[in-house]
This record gives structure tokens, C-alpha cells and sequence, in this order.
């Protein structure tokens, strides 16, 4: 029986719909991130997980009891809020013991447990000042350390890192992986940062317009999206996705791109698993920057390398590696090489395309083919 | 005094900006020293004899300078019939101003914090109809009020006058908490809420101990605004209970015998004494309080 259950969950707001019958399961232990562009419920999930908002239907069960009419205080969860949300009257020991003693544990107890929770998160030296006296790491670290004091059954996760600057935001990325990985807490964590779901995430759930779109592991979501939104959301840059035609070739049913002066004929990608793909059905092809590469770089285990020369648009070195430009079907298409690839703006170079990783997609309902 | 000047030290050239901060000091000087005569006349006034005030001049520093008047004032001058001075009248103005000033205070920030923290259906509609208790003029209400204290039987009395100030002042007080409060972060709530704190555990907890600087604002408008009401204390506490601004008014009316200029001006100075007091020792909060009230963040 998994841990937390939604079951058909929804949410109205007069008459707006904001959740369209959510239904998710997490294991004990589990990192369910909630990922989406903004506006697209996710907030709303976490907070009705949370009990600060009610459900208009649906039922959310914890070890297999329903909890979405206890209060929030009734439900043996902690939040992290965006904004941190640290009491500015006390000081950081005060915050962290706070919901302790609003539960009646005994002060020795009390102190034991921030003690504790603050050597966990290494702000020890901390205790003792105003959360206004703290920088934004700090205080995130204080934020988690009021989470963690409680020991609940579940963690929730509010855009903890939106606020920190990028470098101090990935270093608490591997904290907080840390974390979970040191207390095998149950986490629910929501993010608009799909690198953040990647590297977090031991179950993902990609939302659009209040209805799931995915769930799976990060794996399944990056390399088997289930449809067009989730292929372009997840990935960074995003996958390459292309207009193509089903054609009958010499011996092989393959895929025709058209492009200036003339088209790209392509074997029909192997993760195909739809049949009866007819001659002239319209489908688009989405293939990820890292599949395509130059000759060097393409995969040796892979069975379909196919070489498509194409004539450079931008170059962008990017340190590790570089990403070429180029068009293709009218799109503009990423590639990435090596970092030292001899690549320059102009010059007609060979793109080794790695079908094995392509996938197609329906281009009427959006789903992967 | 000091931002000003440092704002304006780098502007133009030397010459010019120097004449631009003698002008504006002066001008500011001036309106200061006129705001203060009247004051400076007051206490002046209060340390002279009788004999002083009729022969010299209003604005010169007393002669043989005497606390007898501000003795008579305390403790001797008639008002009405008795001459105890106007100690007791003091006394019922603290009586009053207190707990109308604590009450009203506590109210609004509740009110506030409902109206913001806690919305109900038709919060807009109530927070409208307090806030035009804001626009109510004193004398129109005062039949209603009459009556109403007549039936509570709290007519003629300090309880009577508390209960008035306490409800004509719940409008401003709600108004200052509530605008206040809406800047309050409301994520802090919710994690108040998650952590187990109820409804008053919130509002002793987190929210009465971030609400310094508009508690001073509203303590220090209600105090000046009690203490100095007489059309209220005139209709509803006559005689014996009525309060200082009363009292005193009584005083300098009273025309038997010799105006003693200088026994009404130390009783005026009584009356003055504790919003002066109030203001010196939290002015510099009333300021901070009124910009963080109306700007949000």
C-alpha cells in the first residue's frame, strides 16, 4: 500500500477548476516532485496536502487513513514555504521549537530536538539571533531545520530554492538531496525548475492547467515523455521537435523531413511502439540536443546513427560543451558537441542524429506515438 | 533633521546650497519658535504672580518666579462649587483614558487581524461600515448615545464615557491594525497554523509582538484623541466625574473674584502635560508606525 494517496482530487474555485481530479501515489520514503509552468495547480496540490486549503473533491489518505478534513496541525505534516515564513520576533531556537511547543513537549525535550535538528543542518552558532540578522541560506536552512525538528510523516516543499541566487540555490539542491537521503523522510516537493525535479525527484509529476500530464520516475519523464508538453518542459535546452510525414522508403516505412531544397529521410525511431502508422500520416519527431552530435561524438552502441548535413546557424559554446544551431523543417534544431568541436556560424557540417534515442509524437492529440 | 542635511550637502555649488539651508532652516525655525509661543506663554504665565502678569509683559521670563499657582491649580482652585483643585479631574481623565485607550487598542488589532488573517464571506462589507464610523461626527451620535447609556445605566460616569471612546474609537483603530496587518506575510500564519498554533496562540504569539510600531500609532492617536475630547466628557460626565478638559474648561469659566491668569495656565498645563509626555516619549515611533502602515512591505 503506498504511503500518500490522492485519489481523484479536485479543487474549485467558484467556477474555475483548478485541479482536474489529481490521482498520485508515493511510497514511504519516496521524492515526489510536483513540476509545472506557473498557474498550473501545483502550489494549490501542495497546500491542500498541507490542509491550508480544502478540496472540492477526491480524497488524500496517509498510510492508508484519509486526512483532507483533519486541520493542518492534526495531520503530521511540515511545510518549507517560499518565503521561508520565520517568525521575526524570535529568535531561530524559538522558531524551530515553536511547533513543539505548541504540541506541550517538555523544554529539556524541546532543546534536545533543536539541538539536534541544528547540528543536522550545521547552524548551531545560528540559534541565538533573529531570523532578520540571517541571509537567505541561513534562513532556508532554519526553514528546514522547523520541518525537520517535528519528525512528521511527511515533508512539504513550497519552491523552497526560488529565492536564493543560483549558485547558493544548487548547493542546497545536493543538501536537501542529502537530507533525503540521510533521514528517508517522505518528501512532496514543488518546483517550477525541471533540473531541480531531475536531480530530486524520485517520482515526478508534471502538471498542466490542473491536470497531471506524467507521473514516473525522472528517467521515464526525460526519456519516455508520455506527450508533447512534457518532451518540451523537461530538458534544458529543450528537446528538438520536428515536422515529419510517414513515407514508404526502398525496403523500410521512414519519416521525411522536409527542409530548403529538398528533405531528410529518416528510419522510423525504434521506441515506436503504435502500428499502422500509414503512408502520409503527420507526426512530429523529437529528438533531445544530446542526440544529436557530430560524427565523433555519436554513440558506438547505437544502431541508428544517421548523418544529416546541415548548414551551422549560431554556435554557443557553453564551457562543457557547445550547442550548434542549425535549421531543420523549418524548426530551429540544438545539437551538442564536444566542447571542442570545430564548429563555426556558416560552414556546412555533418549532424549525426541518434534515432535510437527519437521519439514521435502524434501532432493532433500531442501523444508520443 | 540629519538625512535632510546630508541629502542636500552634494547638491550645486557651495555657495548656493549654503544659502539654501540658512533660508530653509531659518524659515523652519521661525514657524517653529511661533508654533511654541503660545506654550512658552503658558509656562511663563504659570510661574508669575498675580501682580507680575497685570503690570509686565506677556512674553517676559518671570521675575520672582513661584510654583503657588501650579499648587492652587493641583490642589486649591474652585471648580463649580468645591475648591479641591483639579486632582480629581486628573485622575478621572487617567481612569478613563486608560482602559478606553487599552480597550479600543486590542479591539482594533483583533479587528485587524480578523479582517486580514481570518476573511469571512463579507469582510469588505464590514470593514466599509467601520471604516465609515471614521466619518461619523461627534455630535450626531450624541442622543443615540445618551440613550443608550441611560439604558445601560452607565450614564454620568467614567465606565460611560470608556464605553463611548472605545466605540467611536474601534473605526481608526480597526483601520490602522488592518492596513497594517495587510502587509503581514500570510505564509507566516499558515505556518503557525501547520505548526498547532490556534486562533489567539497566533495573534499573542506572532502577530501582537510584530505589531510595535502601529501600536504606538494608535495608542498615541486614541490617548491624544481621549484625553483631549470634551464635547463627549461635557455631555456625559457632569459634576464630580467629569474629566480634566471639563474641569478645566469649568475653571477658567468660573468669574468670581480675580482671573488668576496664572492658576489657569498651570492647569492648562496638566491638561497638556501627558499627551506632551506621550508624544515625547514615542513621537519618533508615530512616524516610523504611520509610513509602515500605509506603504506595503
Amino acid at each position: 500500500m503506498a504511503f500518500l494517496e490522492i485519489i481523484g482530487l479536485r479543487k474549485r474555485f467558484a467556477s474555475m477548476e483548478i485541479l482536474k481530479g489529481i490521482d498520485i501515489t508515493l511510497e514511504k520514503g519516496g521524492f515526489l516532485v510536483l513540476v509545472g509552468p506557473s498557474g498550473c495547480g501545483k502550489s494549490t496540490l501542495l497546500n491542500t496536502i498541507a490542509g491550508l486549503e480544502t478540496i472540492s473533491e477526491g480524497e488524500i489518505r496517509v498510510e492508508g487513513r484519509a486526512i483532507n478534513n483533519l486541520h493542518p496541525s492534526k495531520r503530521d505534516i511540515a511545510m518549507v514555504f517560499q518565503s521561508y515564513a520565520l517568525y521575526p520576533n524570535m529568535t531561530v531556537a524559538q522558531n524551530i521549537a515553536f511547533a513543539l511547543e505548541m504540541r506541550g513537549v517538555p523544554k529539556a525535550e524541546r532543546e534536545a530536538a533543536v539541538a539536534e535538528a541544528a547540528r543536522t543542518l550545521q547552524i548551531g552558532h545560528l540559534l541565538k539571533r533573529k531570523p532578520s540578522q540571517l541571509s537567505g541560506g541561513q534562513r532556508q536552512r532554519v526553514a528546514m531545520g522547523r520541518a525537520l525538528v517535528r519528525n512528521p510523516r511527511i515533508f512539504l516543499f513550497d519552491e523552497p530554492l526560488s529565492n536564493l541566487d543560483a549558485k547558493l540555490r544548487v548547493d542546497m539542491r545536493v543538501e536537501i538531496k542529502r537530507l533525503h537521503q540521510a533521514t528517508r523522510a517522505t518528501i512532496v516537493y514543488v518546483t517550477h525548475d525541471q533540473i531541480e525535479a531531475m536531480t530530486l525527484a524520485t517520482k515526478i509529476a508534471v502538471l498542466k492547467e490542473g491536470e497531471i500530464q506524467q507521473v514516473g520516475t525522472p528517467y521515464e519523464i526525460y526519456n519516455r515523455p508520455a506527450n508533447l508538453f512534457v518532451a518540451d518542459f523537461m530538458g534544458s535546452p529543450a528537446m528538438n521537435l520536428m515536422d515529419a510525414v510517414v513515407a514508404a522508403g526502398s525496403g523500410r516505412t521512414e519519416i521525411r523531413l522536409t527542409r530548403e531544397g529538398g528533405e531528410i529521410r529518416l528510419p522510423i525511431p525504434s521506441s515506436v511502439t503504435a502500428d499502422g502508422l500509414g503512408e502520409g500520416r503527420k507526426v512530429v519527431l523529437g529528438i533531445r540536443p544530446e542526440a544529436i552530435t557530430d560524427r565523433n561524438g555519436a554513440d558506438r552502441t547505437s544502431k541508428a546513427i544517421e548523418i544529416v548535413e546541415a548548414q551551422v546557424d549560431v554556435v554557443e559554446p557553453a564551457g562543457s560543451d557547445t550547442f550548434v544551431v542549425t535549421r531543420l523543417a523549418g524548426k530551429e534544431v540544438t545539437a551538442r558537441m564536444p566542447a571542442d568541436a570545430d564548429v563555426r556560424a556558416g560552414a556546412r557540417v555533418p549532424f549525426a542524429f541518434n534515432l535510437d534515442k527519437a521519439l514521435l509524437f502524434d501532432p493532433a492529440t500531442g501523444l508520443r506515438l | 533633521m540629519t538625512s535632510l542635511a546630508s541629502v542636500a550637502a552634494p547638491a550645486g555649488p557651495v555657495g548656493g546650497s549654503r544659502l539654501g539651508k540658512i533660508l530653509v532652516y531659518g524659515v523652519l525655525l521661525l514657524f517653529a519658535l511661533f508654533f511654541l509661543l503660545p506654550l512658552f506663554v503658558m509656562i511663563v504665565t504659570s510661574f508669575k504672580t498675580l501682580d507680575e502678569i497685570r503690570d509686565g509683559n506677556m512674553l517676559a521670563l518671570p521675575v520672582a518666579p513661584t510654583i503657588e499657582p501650579w499648587i492652587k491649580a493641583w490642589g486649591e482652585a474652585c471648580i463649580g462649587l468645591t475648591c479641591a483643585g483639579i486632582k480629581g479631574y486628573f485622575w478621572n481623565s487617567i481612569k478613563m483614558v486608560v482602559p478606553a485607550v487599552a480597550i479600543s487598542t486590542m479591539l482594533g488589532a483583533l479587528n485587524g487581524y480578523v479582517l486580514t488573517k481570518w476573511r469571512f464571506a463579507g469582510h469588505k462589507l464590514v470593514f466599509g461600515l467601520m471604516l465609515f464610523a471614521c466619518f461619523i461626527p461627534f455630535q450626531s451620535v450624541l442622543i443615540p448615545m445618551a440613550r443608550i447609556l441611560g439604558l445601560l445605566g452607565l450614564a454620568n460616569g467614567t465606565p460611560g464615557l470608556v464605553l463611548v471612546h472605545v466605540v467611536y474609537g474601534l473605526g481608526f483603530t480597526t483601520l490602522f491594525f488592518r492596513n497594517y496587518y495587510e502587509a503581514f506575510p500570510s505564509e507566516l500564519i499558515k505556518a503557525a497554523q501547520i505548526d498547532g498554533a490556534g486562533f489567539f496562540q497566533i495573534f499573542w504569539r506572532i502577530i501582537l509582538p510584530s505589531s510595535g510600531p502601529i501600536i504606538v500609532v494608535t495608542v498615541i492617536f486614541q490617548f491624544t484623541n481621549i484625553w483631549n475630547d470634551f464635547l463627549f466628557g461635557s455631555s456625559f460626565a457632569s459634576g464630580e466625574s467629569a474629566p480634566m478638559t471639563v474641569a478645566l474648561n469649568n475653571l477658567v469659566a468660573t468669574s468670581t473674584g480675580v482671573r488668576e491668569y496664572n492658576v489657569d495656565m498651570a492647569a492648562a498645563m496638566f491638561a497638556a502635560i501627558p499627551t506632551l509626555l506621550v508624544y515625547v516619549l514615542a513621537g519618533r515611533y508615530f512616524v516610523r508606525g504611520l509610513m509602515a502602515g500605509a506603504v506595503k512591505g
